[in-house]
């Protein structure tokens, strides 16, 4: 089972059972996960993202050889993205990045996003893109995030052949849900993982709406609990080769660029 | 005790499991990073991990065991052209995520501040909902304040005189929980013993008109500590939900509807203790999954599980089901 959405260190407004890398993985390894794709909390706030890397492929290294798959931060409004991105790529030798675009001030229209993207596809990195990290409702007052509109991926796609592209925490957006997911889904390599996907048999929905082989198993653990993405996979009741493909082969096609 | 012997121990015997199940996949390292893509492997299990029902992390037996009853479940969002198919459907999914019975309220469509014909039209589709439900289901009748006689009307036709035994509080537009009109609707649920569910939320984004926090919900609880009522969502924004019931034991928090970030259920448990907390979903607009991981995620004492899972649930509604010849 392929985590494609795990966080490691603090989240910045609650203390989570899981916050520390070491008891991630330990929790991890428990429910039965064998590898798991981990992005930074740091990564939201902090403005030092050369050292949010650094320390987050310094934790995987220690605490998950194997087993944590570091995506690197980027921040592309901030000088010198390029630089980065470089070293997620050369220096740290990880797979892919995770995008904040609503914590970090820009929009998928941004023309310094097709920019990220292209050079994301040269250096063979994969993009998670998350389009949110809590409900918008119960954000900290003084710190609202609203969730990323990825409709202008529908014209930079198809621009993009050699993308490899993954929408984390797509579907549940407070009281809406997030737009174009077929349509998005048509446009090319891009995936969808369940973690906010919400609505009785949620899953089963999105795959018919976008395709077996384009949903990823990922959980947004530690903010949300582990059991949630586990417990959508029984309430879909999928047959047994699409259960498979999206609890490990989607995402080892993703990584490993097969189609 | 029919619950005897559940323990987080035993989950994490199905957890262990799981992992052993899940099998390593092969892998090649990159460089000296040390990270593993994985490649093909055996992963034949997978599927039984899922599939199977004595399976995975969050077994099934565990789950039955429990007895698990859904304090907060909706009509809409399940398919069907009728109550009854609604129903059926609502129950397929509740087999398959090991939910015994369900507290239904509101109607086909949620159709709010509709006039009084609206909130009986509801009213009739939860009790034919409930007819459908061989035992698994009871029903909770929609109030809304501004048709306050119309509501002592359902009260009387559908909670005293039919077979619904609870009621179900929205928006209060235009006024809040804590408003002189709900007055009126406690005392009626205090005489015949009915539940009381309302809506809450606490939003950062703005709460819509009439829509009451936990705040004035507490406020309307002090002031009918006979009647018990259930704070729906607890207000969704949990560390500032959870607070305004504490001193008011007569409230009961309800977990539904909101997402499952964690934490919730421990600080729940910790504040108000297991015995004042009830399960709830909000199907179908959330699933059955995201909201039972909100309990069977959490770290809390083992006996926390059955009565957040159901006991509490039915402890409250025991009263009214008996005087009704309900059987729980």
């Amino acid at each position: 089972m392929i985590d494609v959405n795990v966080s490691l260190f603090r989240w910045p407004f609650r203390r989570l059972a899981g916050d520390e890398p070491a008891e991630l993985v330990r929790n991890l390894r428990q429910k039965g996960v064998t590898q798991a794709w981990a992005g930074s909390f740091e990564a939201l706030l902090h403005r030092d993202v050369s050292g949010v890397n650094a320390r987050l492929a310094e934790a995987c290294r220690r605490h998950g050889p194997g087993f944590l798959v570091p995506f690197g931060a980027l921040n592309p409004k901030q000088p010198d993205w390029q630089e980065d991105l470089r070293r997620c790529a050369e220096v740290h030798q990880m797979p892919g990045i995770r995008l904040h675009p609503n914590y970090h001030g820009y929009t998928l229209d941004d023309p310094v996003v097709a920019e990220l993207l292209a050079l994301t596809a040269r250096h063979k990195l994969r993009v998670e893109i998350a389009l949110a990290m809590e409900d918008e409702r119960t954000q900290y007052a003084f710190m609202r995030i609203p969730p990323v509109d990825p409709t202008p991926l529908l014209d930079l796609l198809p621009r993009l052949p050699h993308l490899r592209l993954a929408l984390i925490n797509a579907g549940y957006q407070g009281v809406h849900s997030t737009e174009h997911i077929p349509e998005l889904a048509k446009t090319g390599n891009i995936y969808f993982d369940i973690a906010r996907i919400e609505g009785i048999g949620g899953v089963a929905r999105l795959v018919e709406r976008t395709s077996p082989r384009r949903v990823l198993f990922g959980s947004h653990y530690p903010f949300f609990y582990f059991e949630s993405a586990f417990l959508k996979m029984r309430e879909a009741a999928l047959p047994e080769e699409q259960t498979r493909a999206i609890l490990e082969g989607n995402a080892r096609r993703l990584l490993t660029g097969g189609e | 005790m029919k619950n005897q012997g559940i323990s987080r121990r035993q989950f994490l015997h199905g957890a262990s499991a799981g992992a052993a199940m899940a099998g390593v996949a092969g892998s090649r390292a990159r460089a000296s990073a040390g990270i593993v893509l994985s490649e093909a492997g055996n992963s034949s299990s997978f599927a039984q991990h899922f599939s199977s029902p004595a399976a995975g992390l969050v077994d099934m037996n565990t789950l039955r065991s429990l007895h698990v009853w859904d304090g907060h479940c909706h009509m809409e969002g399940f398919e069907g052209r009728t109550p009854g198919e609604r129903m059926e459907n609502m129950l397929r999914y509740a087999d398959r995520m090991g939910v015994e019975g369900m507290s239904v309220f509101l109607g086909m469509q949620f159709n709010f501040h509709a006039g009084a014909a609206a909130m009986r039209k509801q009213n009739d589709e939860v009790m034919e909902a409930v007819k459908h439900a061989r035992g698994r289901a009871v029903g909770y009748a929609f109030m809304d304040p501004d048709y306050l006689e119309a509501c002592l009307d359902e009260i009387n036709r559908c909670v005293r005189d039919g077979p619904l035994v609870g009621l179900k509080f929205e928006f209060d537009t235009p006024a809040l929980a804590n408003s002189p009109p709900l007055d009126r609707l406690m005392e009626r649920a205090g005489e015949l013993q009915a539940v009381v569910m309302h809506h809450t939320y606490i939003k950062t984004t703005g709460n819509m008109v009439g829509e009451s926090t936990p705040v004035e919900l507490a406020e309307l609880a002090r002031r009918h500590p006979a009647v018990r009522i259930i704070c729906g969502h607890t207000g969704a924004t949990w560390e500032l939900g959870i607070p305004p019931l504490r001193r008011v034991k007569n409230v009961y928090a309800d977990l539904s509807g909101s997402d499952p970030t964690s934490g919730f259920t421990e600080m729940a448990v910790r504040e108000l203790g297991a015995e004042r907390i009830t399960f709830g979903s909000d199907i179908g607009g959330r699933s059955f999954a995201s909201q039972l991981a909100k309990v069977m995620g959490a770290d809390i004492p083992p006996s926390a599980l059955p009565l957040i899972m159901g006991e509490n649930l039915r402890r409250l509604l025991r009263p009214i089901c008996q005087a009704k010849g309900v059987q729980l």
